[in-house]
């Protein structure tokens, strides 16, 4: 489980983040929803230790991240597994060298080990024959997934994902959804998902948490934010035509 | 004034990056072939351009001082000791030095520009990897292990390069221009230009590093970081080259 405690942050004299306390729990699809702007990245980007924060604290199964050093953060990022919005996989490298690339960093397995779990994690997110190939050579979804294999090559505790579905087609969007999904729940990993998809929130949001203005506004799941009677976060879930005409 | 307070943080920050830079490799063999990899692309890629500038260059100094040389008393040697010398106190260490802030630095700037700005650094960070370390110093390494090379092979082509010249144009012969060339020399005008040479690397790499690693933006800033890294290492290689001149031929 991953613990957000009052957590700060001000870029200059604007404040971004407004003490949020937030909790991600294990085996589950943590989404965190907002408007562009509302400082959701933010909120992850602090939570990976990206930007550090002005007060609060954030806790991984009981190991103050805030406060570690860089050696102690070194080693618990290894546990941790991210996605990036354009999928920051290295151009400069193949996909299998992408991939390959944590396990050359952080372990003394010998090459066949390495490019047997290479090929697994690829397969695992449905892509194969692609090793060699450069990431330009790639569409939008097989990056994002390549992204995912590499994010799952370490076998992380924490996956975290930064709007997966950016750039993709609505049927690619749900491919990688359920990507998520799965691998959550077979690894029991803790997954935040930061996203402002509908079809996400609706698909996958075992919970959700709705960010509003640099605040925690809203705590549910995707049954109960369908109820809700939240005016912001109504007018959030329901601002387009297509969910608007569903509520009606 | 304002000009100046504005520089101090930028020294701060670079300070601070350097810091992160000089630690040791998290992985030796990954370090290793990275250094091969930037001394491949950084290094062996500048050979080309360095015999063709040092050649021409090497030439006209070559014809100028040639031309210039009117009294009789005055013997036609002096034209090979012109060119080397300052082929190898000028021309060589500072001129080329700068020609590879243009070509090298612009690149170093904007491929750490680039791999920030689409999270590429980012990703590294997440994984553990000290990414100033990792982009950085082999980097640096591997310029201040090639560029000496490719200045002393510079000073060769730019002598060669004067050579050419004579033999084509007739104004001095081979045996005039070798005596020039062997007169009073020094070894240790090499070892000052060297010297130079090994802290007008530094600059090139660290200073580039440095922009392309805190650009934020998108693409214009990615652009804007490669310019500012040329401009403000060229701008350093010219003080260090007072500054360098001053200490070690005085």
């Amino acid at each position: 489980m991953i613990e957000a405690r009052n957590l700060s942050k001000n870029f200059g004299d604007r404040p971004v983040l407004k003490n949020v306390s937030c909790n991600f729990e294990k085996g589950k699809t943590n989404l965190i929803i907002g408007q562009s702007g509302s400082g959701k990245t933010v909120l992850m980007k602090c939570l990976v230790g990206l930007f550090e924060v002005d007060a609060g604290t954030v806790v991984y199964d009981d190991r103050n991240f805030t406060t570690m050093n860089f050696e102690k953060r070194k080693n618990l990022r290894q546990e941790i597994g991210m996605l990036f919005q354009g999928g920051a996989l290295f151009d400069s490298m193949t996909v299998e060298n992408n991939i390959m690339f944590p396990l050359n960093m952080f372990t003394k397995q010998p090459l066949s080990e390495k490019s047997d779990r290479v090929n697994f994690v690829l397969k695992r997110v449905n892509l194969e024959n692609v090793n060699k190939l450069m990431p330009s050579e790639l569409s939008g979804g097989m990056r994002k997934r390549v992204a995912i294999a590499r994010a799952i090559a370490m076998n992380p505790h924490y996956l975290f994902c930064d709007e997966p579905n950016s750039g993709l087609d609505p049927q690619t969007s749900g491919v990688i959804d359920h990507l998520i999904q799965e691998i959550t729940q077979e690894y029991n990993i803790t997954t935040i998902v930061n996203t402002h998809d509908m079809n996400s929130v609706l698909g996958i949001g075992d919970t959700i948490a709705y960010i509003y203005k640099g605040e925690l506004w809203w705590r549910g799941d995707k049954e109960t934010i369908l109820k809700t009677q939240n005016e912001e976060l109504n007018e959030f879930v329901f601002g387009t035509e297509l969910t608007s005409r569903l509520k009606r | 004034m304002a000009k100046v307070l504005h520089i101090l943080p930028e020294i701060g920050n670079y300070v601070l990056l350097m810091r992160r830079v000089f630690t040791r490799p998290q992985k030796l063999k990954i370090f290793w072939n990275q250094l091969m990899l930037e001394i491949e692309q950084l290094g062996l890629e500048s050979f080309g351009i360095v015999a063709f500038i040092s050649t021409f260059m090497g030439a006209v100094v070559a014809i100028q001082t040639a031309y210039n040389i009117t009294s009789p008393l005055i013997p036609m040697s002096m034209v090979g000791f012109t060119v080397r010398q300052s082929v190898i106190l000028e021309f060589s260490p500072t001129i080329l030095s700068l020609i590879l802030a243009g070509k090298v630095g612009s690149r170093i700037a904007s491929e750490i520009g680039t791999m920030r700005v689409t999270e590429q650094i980012d990703a590294l960070e997440i994984m553990g990897v000290n990414s100033a370390n990792y982009l950085i110093f082999p980097k640096m390494t591997a310029l201040l292990l090639i560029n000496p090379v490719l200045i002393v092979f510079s000073m060769w082509m730019g002598v060669f390069g004067g050579w050419l010249a004579m033999v084509a144009t007739g104004l001095v012969s081979t045996s005039d221009y070798v005596q020039g060339i062997r007169i009073d020399f020094q070894g240790y005008i090499v070892f000052y230009a060297i010297t130079k040479t090994v802290f007008f690397a530094f600059i090139i790499a660290t200073v580039s590093g440095y922009y392309g690693y805190v650009t934020s933006g998108g693409a214009l800033e990615v652009g804007q970081a490669s310019t500012k890294a040329v401009v403000i290492s060229s701008i350093l290689i010219i003080l260090f080259n007072l500054v360098l001149t001053q200490l070690l031929l005085t």
